[in-house]
């Protein structure tokens, strides 16, 4: 598919949070906490310039262009592994996924307690924290109106995916 | 060649398995998917297998299924097309070489790898993992073999797992005899019958067929076929597949069709996708059939099929010209006083751009035509099939699909988004 370049300068578009859960992806995010263009999934590219530009005079470093960042390549959207898929409902906002929210979910990663999971209990379908309580898995909720939920002997329950970041758009233009 | 491995992996139920990815709770519901126009149907889930044949309609069947609990769903290629994609993409991370053969089967290389069956597991694992879709695998020595392998695999599922690997004589024997004839690859039901002349009933028959014998009856083909079970390679990983020799673009309307003009949107549709398809394999045609018929079953309908060939002045792939030719040909077909069911566009005569040079007198397709038909593409490509259409295909046409049990596209459509619960 045919790439477009995006000629605005990357904070004019800033409409969109992100939040990143990986270690590493926060500490990257934290240092230039840029926030950057259109939505996931998108095949839009912005230019990433290292410079700031003088009004009316050109730069010789603008021939220095670096490559251009990439949401896509940042979330892996391309992977065959991951998915998008959209919250519903309050239970997770105390780490940021609010209502309608999109969710990056990796189907590749081994769930591992800690990490925001789409889990299937019982064949419904849900977001949760995975933790384990001794020797018992539990899913918990980022909202205290909604209490754990212990993974019982009888239950079936399947990790779908696991959520490695989320992104909202906020009202605007 | 003794150690040539080729793998076949074949999805399983593979449309019925993509719904499942989406819909946890179905996961030991039975399903089946339905044709275009929710007509018959054309998937089972495993378990709805024993309740619904293939191909039963489904105005038919409605009984059943409420009595059975199975679940319908409307044909969802958008998501069966996406999560195709997926699958292939996670096999061909792990192989050496792919053939994608069908929207649900690959042949895979696995010549040289040191345990082919440790890698098969592996397939399996990280297909199921990484997409939800189950799959079987068979693995022999040519493509005709692992074909045969996993229909095996599936016919005794309870007591391979999904997976056979014929990695010696008497496995493959004992497959070839207790195998029918017609379960081998590239063998229909017409050839059954002309192979049972011949007392050739299973593929051990087959097999030891003599060659000369079956070229001289039959055909080349089958001959090939014969020897790919005997375990001699015949047929190569193809990854670049030819181009196709027509195009075909056929489907029947959401309801019949009285009137010339509703008919003409449609063919100016079906139009549309086929040139589609002639640019995407970069052809140009130069002959197009359209033909219309009625219903064919009711008996209490006047039936009536008929077709033209329409011959264009240059070969093209410009849908704007193939409209107007196809449009003239259903004047020259058309009848009043028919309910017409279904019609079929077939793009003809096709070669490949610069593989004739004409003459100083041949007209040629003008560039500017090109260029139109590239940005038209990429604009569909971009912003989805439609964006830019001719102005004779509605936005929403009277005669469009019946498709009342379709999932959403959960993949494809940002109004589609897999919604799932924060409670």
């Amino acid at each position: 598919m045919a790439k477009y370049r995006n000629k605005c300068r990357p904070t004019e578009d800033a409409n969109i949070a992100m939040r990143i859960q990986s270690r590493q992806r926060v500490t990257l995010m934290s240092s230039n906490a840029v926030i950057i263009g259109p939505l996931i999934g998108s095949a839009i590219e912005l230019p990433f310039y290292t410079c700031r530009v003088p009004a009316g005079f050109p730069s010789p470093a603008l021939d220095h262009m670096d490559q251009s960042l990439s949401l896509d390549e940042l979330m892996d959207v391309d992977a065959p592994h991951t998915y998008l898929v959209q919250a519903s409902g309050d239970s997770m906002i105390g780490v940021g996924i609010f209502d309608d929210d999109l969710m990056v979910v990796n189907r590749k990663l081994d769930a591992a307690p800690g990490h925001i999971i789409i889990a299937a209990l019982n064949g419904d379908p849900c977001v949760k924290r995975l933790a384990k309580r001794g020797e018992q898995f539990v899913l918990e909720s980022e909202n205290p109106r909604y209490p754990p939920r212990y993974i019982m002997e009888g239950d079936e329950f399947e990790v779908w995916g696991v959520v490695i970041g989320s992104l909202r758009r906020f009202p605007h233009g | 060649m003794a150690d040539r491995a080729i793998a076949l992996v074949d999805c399983n139920s593979f449309y019925a398995s993509c719904e499942r990815v989406f819909r946890p709770d179905l996961k030991k519901v039975p399903i089946v998917v339905l044709s275009n126009n929710d007509g018959c149907v054309i998937a089972r889930s495993a378990d709805s297998k024993p309740f619904v044949k293939m191909g039963e309609p489904y105005h038919k069947i409605k009984d059943v299924l409420r009595r059975h609990g199975i679940v319908a769903f409307s044909s969802n290629y958008a998501l069966y097309g996406d999560m195709s994609q997926r699958v292939m993409t996670v096999i061909e991370s792990l192989v050496p070489a792919l053939e994608v053969y069908s929207i649900d089967e690959a042949f895979a290389e696995l010549t040289g790898i040191s345990d082919p069956e440790q890698l098969a597991r592996q397939i399996r694992t990280q297909v199921l993992k990484q997409t939800g879709i189950p799959t079987g695998i068979g693995i022999a020595p040519t493509k005709t073999l692992a074909k045969l392998a996993n229909a095996g695999a599936k016919r005794w599922q309870a007591h391979t797992g999904g997976g056979v690997h014929l990695d010696s004589d008497h496995k493959r024997d004992w497959l070839l005899k207790h195998m029918p004839v017609d379960e081998v690859w590239g063998v229909g039901r017409r050839m059954k019958e002309h192979l049972a002349l011949a007392g050739i009933k299973t593929a051990w028959d087959l097999a030891q067929a003599d060659a000369w014998t079956l070229r001289k009856r039959h055909s080349v083909v089958i001959e090939k076929t014969a020897r790919e079970l005997r375990g001699v390679p015949c047929l190569e990983l193809e990854d670049d597949p030819a181009p196709k020799q027509e195009i075909c673009s056929s489907r029947a309307f959401g309801q019949r069709l009285q009137e010339k003009e509703p008919i003409r949107e449609a063919v100016a549709a079906y139009v549309a996708r086929a040139c589609e398809k002639l640019r995407a394999q970069n052809s140009l045609c130069k002959k197009v059939r359209i033909s219309i018929r009625t219903g064919m079953f009711n008996p209490n309908e006047a039936k009536v099929a008929r077709g033209v060939i329409c011959e264009l002045q240059f070969p093209t792939d410009d849908t704007r010209l193939i409209i107007k030719a196809a449009s003239k040909g259903l004047d020259a077909i058309y009848r009043t006083g028919y309910a017409y069911a279904k019609a079929e566009i077939l793009l003809m005569d096709l070669r490949q751009r610069g593989e004739f040079t004409g003459d100083l007198f041949t007209r040629e397709q003008p560039e500017s035509v090109n260029r139109v038909m590239g940005v038209l593409d990429e604009i569909n490509a971009r912003w989805g099939k439609g964006t830019l259409r001719p102005a004779r295909i509605p936005v929403t046409p009277g005669w469009g699909m019946r498709r009342e049990l379709l999932s959403p596209r959960y993949t494809t459509d940002w109004n589609g988004l897999w919604k799932v619960a924060c409670r």
